[in-house]
């Protein structure tokens, strides 16, 4: 339950009654996030909605000054859920920056440990902590129309994963109790167990380095993964028909559930695997081996593919300001006029960008939140665009799907799909999964492309694996090439963090950093309000969100609006704040948690 | 809810300044489980229940309000678990560092500090997961702007839970899975009256876990002592030369491996950075360099080292022959070649 205030009924424009109700902090994601809305119940809808963080640790300012090739391991400690993605982002820059390029085995190992951690991280987030807001208990506390449906409701896949109607599917996700969620938590283990035997330590590495990697490449190593992989493999082929028979489900017992969560498609992917017969890590040639990477880069404004180029992807971001605790880097240091092949750098780029926080109190009409603004620059329509990940599997299969590159064998884009083929295992047969571009980006499709995602990983890593072990027949063991850390350079990494863009930008000066700025999916997603009044993603897609709660004000639970942000799959200490627009000052009054209504 | 004997509430505050890996390595520890903790699989060990923010069911303030009622002294007996380090939310003229939950009267975030200056009090034990929390870690590298710190930097190092418990510290970066649960096991343990106090070193480290260095269980010791020191990342041999503090760093990696048997650091060709330790990040920095009290001593193994080595080598080449009088060639000779390829 939340917090709640009544409002006065008020404002001749609205003549609506809104109740403000906060839930703070959001539990079951990475970090700490607090949402505020008002809510108009009469219409059953979200007003408005604004979103804050809650903590701020300042990597960017203890960076400078420190070895460049420490980068990884400090970055790492961003997150502990997909820190790996970090020390990996970090490497691909560092690597740019040394000028060194890793042998092939080296990259093939990295694209095994970072699958590994997309199966982990996708699979106890979905399964774990998303799928308790799909489970018997919540559905029944919610929803109990759509609990007896359920009831009623034959799984149409139930053959492949067992489970007979879509209430048994709901009891088998209770937290703790059911049994597919305990299932999940134990194949969320296995595939830490992959993640370590390529990467050392699971969340932040001990094995990545500038120039590859320090894991000792023996027949044995791979033995060990693939036969851990080939569980999992088997696992895709039930959770994959399982969810769909869930979400499918949704859209049929609650008719206009696709605008839960509903945005604009406005999707940034920065691709993901590098292909190390192409990767040289050199900027000059960024766009080609950006276009060969094994998850596609791309920027999909309404459906349509603007770029593949990870050049024009990188010039285009912008950090801007508006409604963060950060005063303006305007006066200080342009650090990187021009990129390496004479393009120029925009003051708000990453590589100028100057962190000087400034706390202070939370007030939604001005400042509040520690999240910054980054936004993507159109270059065609001069729109600063606020770009969301869709927490990761929507955005990789948008802009992958729509580029038709990918062509490995377990994967193929065919320009409006993804198949993914996986192979016999020990007790079932081969299958083909499609992911199809859906009509929407909301809620539902964000979590069924996460689902079809862990198969993607899946497929991806088979693939890797034969290349790894071409390497190893052939007598090619090296996994790490040496290099020299140069006095003054620049670099940049993208990567596709689990929920979504990931680059980190730095600048070396007399061999030590000169600026460091990480840019994680988060801020993209939760970014407040900019200086243009753009409302950051999480903003704009719980806004005008449709309540389908059947709860009252005084029992409700948000279950939408939860559904809503945690399909962005949020992680970092942030959080979200909805509120209501129009200027109207509203009568603020608390009552006690479980106490009566309005008190 | 008044808990029962056979129960325990643990609250675990993930908001310090951190990132949230030990929760997630609570998710991936076997032993023992998550589930055998919660669910209450373990004989004679009191069922652990558990509000953490990744794991909730609840949210917001139905996922504070045993918080609320703990602060309240509502909860008889609990175990704080801190995450992340401490802000010093003194040295700026106002805002936040760091916040969980939002004072419902005033609408500003309530301050991690405010939490543990209620909680800490009450508690029946504390204990500081990860290096971050215990010793201020990552976050309280030099140059950082909040100040930071560990948990018994901020409460005081001879504080003691008024059940008399210091505070427990289980660092690492993150903590290895299974030190996590297995310290809360023995808290379980002690709080069932089935075990005396929770045996700490002078850094309030549990000492079954933290008395023997990373070196001490490296699998790739016996390289050491043959003074065979690779040069290259990805090499099999001892990793000394390549930046590894495992000689000097106090951790139980090498034994433990990282999950379900798995992984590690040296073990599996990863540097020690040394994350468990006090110090941890800035002695360590950078990383990648050969650590220089490692010069003396590698230097010295190498003359022992190399004649033990050759001795060996000599020793080894001697058992790869199976002895005279056993038969070498094929029993059907020559015209049998067909069979024998
Ligand atoms: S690799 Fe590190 S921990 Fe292992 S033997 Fe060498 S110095 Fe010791
Ligand atoms: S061996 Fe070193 S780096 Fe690895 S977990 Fe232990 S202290 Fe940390």
């Amino acid at each position: 339950m939340s917090t709640m205030t009544r409002t006065k009924p008020e404002a001749p424009a609205a003549t609506r009654n809104l109740v403000e109700m906060n839930w703070d902090p959001i539990t079951r994601i990475v970090g700490s996030l607090g949402i505020y809305t008002k809510i108009d119940f009469k219409n059953r809808e979200v007003a408005e909605c604004y979103s804050t963080s809650s903590i701020f640790r300042g990597y960017s300012i203890f960076m400078k000054g420190k070895d460049p090739r420490d980068a990884h391991f400090i970055t790492s400690r961003i997150c502990g859920i997909c820190g790996d993605n970090h020390a990996t982002c970090a490497i691909y820059a560092q690597n740019m920056a040394f000028g060194v390029r890793p042998p092939a085995l080296g990259e093939w190992i990295i694209n095994l440990g970072e699958a590994a951690e997309y199966m982990f991280d996708h699979n106890i987030y979905q399964d774990n902590l998303v799928g308790v807001d799909f489970c018997e208990q919540m559905v029944k506390e919610t929803n109990p129309s759509v609990w007896e449906k359920a009831q009623k409701t034959e799984a149409p896949n139930a053959a492949l994963h067992g489970y007979r109607r879509i209430s048994d599917i709901m009891t088998a996700l209770n937290p703790f109790t059911g049994e597919f969620y305990r299932e999940a938590l134990l194949m969320s283990r296995l595939t830490r167990e992959m993640f370590c035997l390529m990467e050392g330590r699971h969340v932040h590495p001990s094995t990545l380095y500038p120039g590859g990697v320090g894991t000792v490449p023996t027949i044995q190593l791979f033995t060990d993964y693939l036969v851990r992989l080939m569980k999992y493999v088997e696992f895709m082929k039930k959770v994959v028909p399982m969810h769909d028979d869930l979400f499918d489900f949704f859209y049929e017992a609650l008719p206009g559930y696709e605008r839960v969560g509903q945005r604009r498609v406005l999707l940034g992917c920065w691709g993901s695997f590098n292909n190390p017969d192409v990767c040289d890590y050199t900027y000059e040639r960024m766009t080609e081996w950006g276009n060969a990477m094994y998850v596609t880069p791309g920027v999909v404004v309404d459906g349509q593919l603007v770029t593949t180029d990870l050049v024009k992807i990188n010039l285009g971001i912008r950090i801007l300001l508006g409604s963060s605790y950060y005063e303006d880097w305007e006066n200080a240091e342009t650090f990187v006029q021009r990129d390496p092949l004479g393009n120029p750098v925009d003051k708000r780029h990453p590589w100028n960008q100057t962190t000087i926080p400034k706390p202070q109190k939370r007030d939604f009409q001005d400042k509040y939140t520690w999240v910054m603004s980054p936004r993507w620059y159109d270059e065609r329509t001069g729109d600063y665009l606020a770009l969301d990940t869709g927490g990761g599997p929507i955005a990789r299969f948008w802009a992958t799907a729509l580029a038709g590159k990918v062509d490995i064998g377990y994967i193929k884009a065919t320009g409006q799909s993804v198949k993914i083929y996986l192979p016999k295992t020990a007790t079932k047969p081969e299958v083909e999964f499609e992911w199809k571009i859906p009509k929407w980006s909301n809620a539902i499709e964000r979590d069924r492309a996460r689902t079809y995602f862990q198969a993607y990983a899946a497929a991806a890593a088979l693939y890797f694996l034969e290349k790894v072990m071409a390497e190893v027949h052939a007598g090619r063991t090296k996994t790490w090439s040496e290099f020299k850390v140069p006095d003054e350079a620049i670099g940049c990494g993208f990567h596709e963090a689990v929920r979504g863009v990931l680059s980190h930008h730095v600048v070396i000066r007399d061999g030590k950093i000169a600026n460091y700025h990480p840019y994680p999916p988060t801020p993209w997603n939760a970014s407040p309000r900019d200086i243009y009044g753009t409302p950051g993603p999480y903003e704009d897609a719980v806004q005008n969100t449709p309540i389908f709660e059947e709860n009252g004000p005084d029992k409700f639970k948000g279950i939408d609006i939860m559904r809503a942000v945690r399909s962005f799959d949020p992680c970092l200490p942030c959080g979200v704040h909805m509120y209501l627009g129009g200027g109207k000052v509203l009568e603020v009054r608390h009552s006690p948690v479980f106490g009566p209504f309005g008190k | 809810m008044a808990e029962s004997a056979d129960e325990i509430v643990v609250l675990w505050i993930t908001a310090g300044l951190g990132c949230d890996g030990e929760t997630i390595a609570l998710t991936g520890a076997t032993q023992p489980s998550l589930e055998e903790l919660i669910l209450g699989g373990l004989p004679g060990i009191p069922r652990l229940v558990l509000h953490n923010p990744l794991l909730a069911y609840e949210v917001g303030e139905e996922f504070l309000a045993p918080f609320h009622r703990a602060a309240r002294g509502e909860i008889d007996r609990f175990i704080l678990v801190i995450e992340g380090s401490i802000p010093d939310e003194t040295n700026k003229p106002e805002g936040y560092w760091a916040a969980f939950g939002v004072d419902q009267q005033t609408g500003q975030p309530i301050t991690t500090c405010e939490w543990i200056d209620r909680l800490a009090p009450k508690a029946w034990a504390v204990v500081a997961v990860g290096t971050c929390a215990a010793y201020g870690g990552i976050h309280a590298m030099e140059g950082n702007p909040t100040g930071c710190m560990g948990l018994a930097d901020y409460l005081g190092w001879d504080w003691r839970s008024r059940a008399g418990i210091p505070i427990v510290n289980v660092p690492g970066c993150p903590t290895l899975p299974d030190n996590l649960t297995e310290t809360l096991l023995y808290l379980l343990r002690q709080a069932a009256g089935l075990a005396p106090m929770i045996p700490l070193d002078d850094q309030l480290r549990p000492t079954w876990l933290f008395e023997q260095t990373a070196h001490e269980g490296c699998n790739r010791g016996g390289y050491y002592e043959q003074a065979e020191f690779g040069e290259e990342y990805g090499s099999p041999k001892c990793i000394v030369k390549l930046g590894c503090w495992g000689p000097v760093v106090q951790c139980n990696v090498g034994r433990r491996s990282w999950l379900g048997g798995v992984g590690g650091c040296a073990n599996v060709g990863g540097i020690c950075i040394g994350c468990t330790m006090p110090s941890f990040p800035d002695k360590f920095m950078p990383f990648m360099n050969q650590p220089p009290g490692s010069l003396l001593s590698s230097h010295a193994v190498a003359t022992y080292g190399r004649a033990v080595h050759a001795l060996r080598r000599f020793t080894q080449a001697s058992l790869n022959k199976e002895p005279s009088w056993r038969q070498k060639k094929p029993v059907q000779a020559a015209g049998s070649d067909s069979r024998n390829r």
